[in-house]
């Protein structure tokens, strides 16, 4: 299918449009826009991080699911204990594919699901005393655990608790880091408050602890790696780089993340980026206490990996730039190999894309490396900077839909018809019923990395897999094709 | 590292090469501040004996690996059930999120469920205006007939009345005076995802019938009512049409949502797909009787079915295994007046055939299990029934009558005279009891993994493996379109748990020069 002109993609959005009662019309219209990459700023043509219409099907979460699930429950070596209902701790347990290694049950919790089980009488007397005895037994029953987070789910805020005061007397009985973290679910308008309320706990309970204590040897080359949540490894395929090209990674937020390298980021010379949505509020912070500077960086896909590690080794001396210019260099004829093969497979593929607050701009460059246009993208959860980084990575007359609803996503996909989609698991069956090849881009569909040169190798397998696996051909009984599926057959062919 | 274009590895095997394994080594040396190794063993040595188990069996505030979910979970399984039924959850959307993919990942299909998307202005002034443009919009953009309506844990704590509001949405017009809206408050602070399914059911049910009980009369339709309960095997659906076919009995299935969670990839999304019709909800007061699969988790349906639609429903047990599938079929032939075919009874046949071949796998073998109230009764009752030994039944949302109905089960069969029955506890204790009692297997859902592992990591020789029955079962591919009810679940489930005990035989005398004799090619 031929790229649409922006007459036609502005049509699209008004007859998706259509189907809403006038008071969502409105307010629907505001998150769908063809992209210019002429504007500036993306509030010109795009509103974002604004509260998700009562009945529409939107695809986000909440700030429980931000806080608990992204920003602390992967730090393996604390328990992070989901304060309230059985639910939400069930849910959230395991799904995310945030990779450690470690000794689980005993000096590691990852995959855990520590909850207080709120029943009736905590909600009518208050959960308190629950919360301060259920952390007197973790230290009985996992004693080797370094701190204990408390996420807070939706009734700890409206039944007035007082986690904190908790925290406080416990962290002075056990000598342990407590953070109490609010995070109810009803707080904010997806996961993006739930990324900051945790970054502020990190901020207030964490990060000053060893302020004045010079115990650990630094070196120039420290740099801490932000908002990576190792989805399938992807902090250790990006870490390895970083360290051939000399540097030391001193923590990883949060992904295979321990307190201990939480507490010595302060001491880096340098924070880098990844998930600038999740965690820049915590590289914020740090730049103005710290005085640590941050940079965003990309490593998705060759093209943006080589600009991010001489971004990176611009704020170094010579080795490391000379180190930054080895590793590209010596990953070359990798990745050139991995272009040859999969870009004839894959060239003029046009992919649909909605993830969460990062990957809808910084998986774009990737898929042009093998050859594949970005036709379509937008944020569960972006604020405007995210927007306004996204402007230049699309091309002009491409979609954007902020917060799209299930019924715009069908839609647009309908009248679109990408080659591929790349989004959650509540969108991917929905798609391949269509017949559409689909992968999911959060988890990675359960493969991974895709971070850093090894894992663009794995991308690269992945789409060129998803894409022309055969079974998208017997989407139609033979019995039923008509000589128009039978054109459509082979352009996935 | 470094790719081969022609052997491109994902994380396992990739990060088994050596500059991997040594960058992760550097870390936890450099950086992560991690206890002594030996002061792991020790602490992990410690969480596997019996003083251990004692404390762990003393918590009294701590949940650790629970094994139960929240109501609005259960509400929204049922709701799919019914025809062009949209599950809608009034409260918090994070939780629809959850409801939605934790579906997705067992029945690998959509899931079709909005949320109204309280926030904290809403917390603050209740819900009803988010009740308002939710009902509204749902209906412009999805289409459904029917709205079923529960509730998250934020919207009961505010106190958010689901009736009222839903009546203040009609009379001011954000959709039609008659447009059906059943409801159910689903508080996840009380029970769990059954007591959610159930809540929903009768909310269902009385909403279409409570009003409409003057012309019914009990039998008048010569049908017999089936109500699944929280079910999640779609084969178990199919296989009570099935024998209800073949007994010619006239039945309905109230909550079927097998179409739905079952579409074909043919190029077009259904939404909505078969499910229960209205007609015959309305219908359902003017059964013969109204038969619970499930009865444990079935207390409100049955208070309801009792009092309103005034049928006498029958003791029954959850129609696992051989005799509590004789049981049914024999209550439907003496309710119905319809013979059991032959048909039926060649299939019981079957499956004892069955049983007689592999009774000597099964006899004496030791399995622990946990999962729901009425699965892990009609398991227990199945794994008697083959002779097999039961070390432990772990239910985490049963109560003490159930405890009491499963301990008289396993008192009344040799077999069960060593077992323990565990309510309100979770798997950190079935983990436990899975390292002192030494079951030859453990069953139940997918979290059971992790105790797998961890009996592994203490030896070989104390590696209990998991048989995956129950949900969910996220590791495992369409094991949720089996069948364990009846006898043909009885087949599948024996199938599985012969083969178990084979392949874990095969796994431990594979070793050549030294255990080759039992390594055997006939069994």
């Amino acid at each position: 299918m031929a790229a649409m002109t922006k007459e036609e993609t502005e049509a699209l959005i008004q007859e998706v449009l259509e189907v809403y009662p006038e008071n969502a019309k409105k307010d629907r219209a505001k998150h769908l826009a063809v992209n210019d990459q002429s504007l500036e700023k993306a509030n010109k043509c795009i509103t974002s991080n604004r509260k998700s219409l009562p009945g529409v099907m939107t695809i986000r979460g909440c700030a429980y699911a931000g806080s608990k699930g992204v920003v602390w429950g992967p730090i393996k070596d604390m328990i992070h204990i989901s304060h309230g209902p059985v639910g939400c701790g069930q849910y959230s347990r395991a799904g995310r594919r945030n990779y450690y290694v470690g000794t689980t049950g005993v000096n590691t919790f990852g995959t855990m699901n520590f909850t207080s089980d709120f029943q009736e009488k905590d909600i009518v007397f208050g959960g308190d005393k629950k919360l301060a005895k259920l952390i007197d037994e973790i230290e009985v029953l996992f004693p080797l655990n370094k701190g204990i987070s408390i996420q807070s789910e939706c009734p700890i805020g409206l039944i007035g608790d007082d986690i904190e005061a908790v925290a406080k007397v416990k962290n002075k009985e056990h000598g342990k880091t407590i953070v109490p973290v609010r995070c109810e679910g009803f707080r904010g308008v997806s996961q993006s408050l739930g990324h900051h309320i945790a970054n502020d706990a990190i901020r207030d309970w964490v990060l000053e602890k060893r302020d004045g204590d010079d115990s650990f040897p630094t070196t120039p080359y420290d740099v801490a790696v932000i908002g990576d949540y190792n989805i399938g490894g992807d902090a250790w395929a990006s870490r390895t780089l970083l360290e051939e090209m000399g540097l030391r990674v001193v923590a990883q937020w949060s992904g295979d993340g321990t307190i201990a390298e939480i507490e010595k980021t302060p001491k880096v010379k340098l924070n880098l980026i990844h998930c600038y949505r999740s965690m820049n509020y915590i590289a914020r912070h740090m730049e103005e206490k710290y005085s640590i500077p941050w940079i965003e960086y990309n490593f998705f896909g060759p093209t943006k990996i080589a600009e991010s590690l001489r971004r990176i080794a611009a704020h170094f001396d010579e080795t490391i730039i000379e180190g930054a210019e080895r590793v590209i260099k010596k990953y070359e004829a990798e990745y050139d190999a991995v272009i040859a093969k999969y870009k004839p497979r894959l060239q003029g593929k046009r992919v649909m894309l909605y993830v969460g607050g990062l990957r809808p701009r910084h998986v774009i460059g990737a898929y042009e490396d093998l050859g594949m246009e970005v036709v379509g993208t937008g944020y569960e959860f972006g604020h405007n900077d995210d927007y306004d980084r996204t402007i230049k990575e699309m091309g002009n007359a491409t979609l954007l839909y902020d917060d799209v609803t299930g019924y715009e996503f069908e839609e647009f996909v309908k009248k679109v018809q990408p080659d591929l989609i790349g989004s959650g698991i509540k969108e991917k069956y929905i798609f391949q019923k269509m017949g559409i090849p689909f992968r999911q881009m959060h988890s990675w569909d359960y493969s991974g990395p895709y971070h850093g040169y090894d894992g663009f190798a794995i991308f690269a397998r992945d789409m060129d897999m998803t894409l022309n696996n055969p079974c998208w051909k017997q989407i139609k009984a033979p019995w039923k094709k008509d000589a128009a599926s039978n054109e459509a057959v082979k352009a996935v062919a | 590292m470094s790719q081969k274009v022609d052997n491109i590895q994902p994380s396992y095997p990739l990060f088994r090469t050596d500059e991997y394994k040594d960058n992760l080594a550097n870390k936890r040396a450099e950086y992560e501040e991690r206890h002594p190794q030996e002061q792991i063993d020790e602490v992990f040595q410690w969480t596997t004996t019996k003083e251990y188990q004692e404390i762990n069996f003393n918590r009294e505030a701590l949940t650790v690996n629970p094994a139960k979910a929240c109501q609005p979970l259960g509400a929204v399984l049922c709701a799919l059930g019914f025809e062009k039924t949209l599950p809608y959850v009034h409260g918090s959307q994070g939780c629809v999120a959850y409801f939605r993919t934790y579906f997705n990942r067992h029945f690998k299909e959509p899931i079709a469920c909005v949320s109204d998307s309280m926030t904290e202005d809403a917390a603050v002034f209740g819900g009803q205006k988010n009740m308002f443009a939710g009902l509204e919009n749902a209906k412009a953009l999805y289409k459904p007939d029917v709205i079923a309506v529960s509730t998250t844990c934020m919207a009961e704590v505010i106190g958010d009345d689901l009736n009222a509001f839903i009546n203040n949405a009609k009379n001011e017009g954000h959709i039609e005076q008659d447009f059906p809206t059943p409801f159910a408050h689903t508080p996840s602070f009380v029970g769990s995802h059954t007591t959610g399914w159930d809540n929903m059911f009768e909310g269902i049910m009385r909403y279409n019938t409570l009003n409409f009980m003057a012309d019914k009369e009990v039998g008048s339709n010569g049908k017999i009512n089936f109500v699944p309960g929280f079910e999640t095997y779609l084969g178990n659906f199919r296989v009570i049409n099935r024998m209800m076919k073949e007994m010619g009995v006239d039945y309905t299935l109230l909550s079927d949502p097998t179409e739905v969670l079952d579409t074909p990839a043919d190029g077009t999304f259904r939404m909505y797909a078969g499910g229960t019709s209205y007609a015959d909800v309305k219908d359902a007061p003017n059964a013969i009787t109204t038969i619970l699969l499930q009865p444990w988790q079935l207390e409100k349906t049955k208070k309801f079915v009792d009092a309103t639609w005034k049928q006498e429903v029958p003791k029954l047990n959850i129609p696992m295994g051989l005799e509590w599938t004789d049981a049914l079929l024999m209550k439907v032939s003496e309710l119905s007046g319809k013979p059991i075919p032959e048909s039926l009874e060649k299939e019981r046949g079957r499956l004892v055939d069955m049983m007689t071949d592999s009774h000597a796998w099964m006899h004496g073998k030791k399995f622990a299990l946990y999962g729901d109230a009425d699965f892990a009764l009609g398991m227990t009752k199945f794994l008697l029934e083959l002779g097999a030994e039961v070390t432990d039944v772990l239910v985490n949302h049963a109560n003490k009558r159930w405890k009491k109905a499963c301990e008289e089960v396993l008192a009344a069969s040799p077999y069960g005279q060593n077992a323990t029955v565990h309510i309100g506890k979770d798997l950190w204790h079935f983990r436990s009891l899975v390292f002192t009692n030494k079951p030859d297997f453990m069953m139940g859902n997918s979290y059971g993994k992790f105790i797998q592992r961890d009996t592994f990591y203490k030896g070989e020789e104390f590696e209990v493996p998991l048989i995956r029955v129950g949900f969910p079962i996220f590791d495992r591919h369409h094991l949720h379109r089996m069948t364990t009810l009846g006898y043909e679940g009885a087949i599948y489930l024996l199938t599985t748990l012969v083969n178990a005990v084979l392949e874990q035989l095969d796994k431990e005398t594979k070793g050549m020069g030294t255990t080759d004799y039992n390594y055997y090619l006939i069994r």
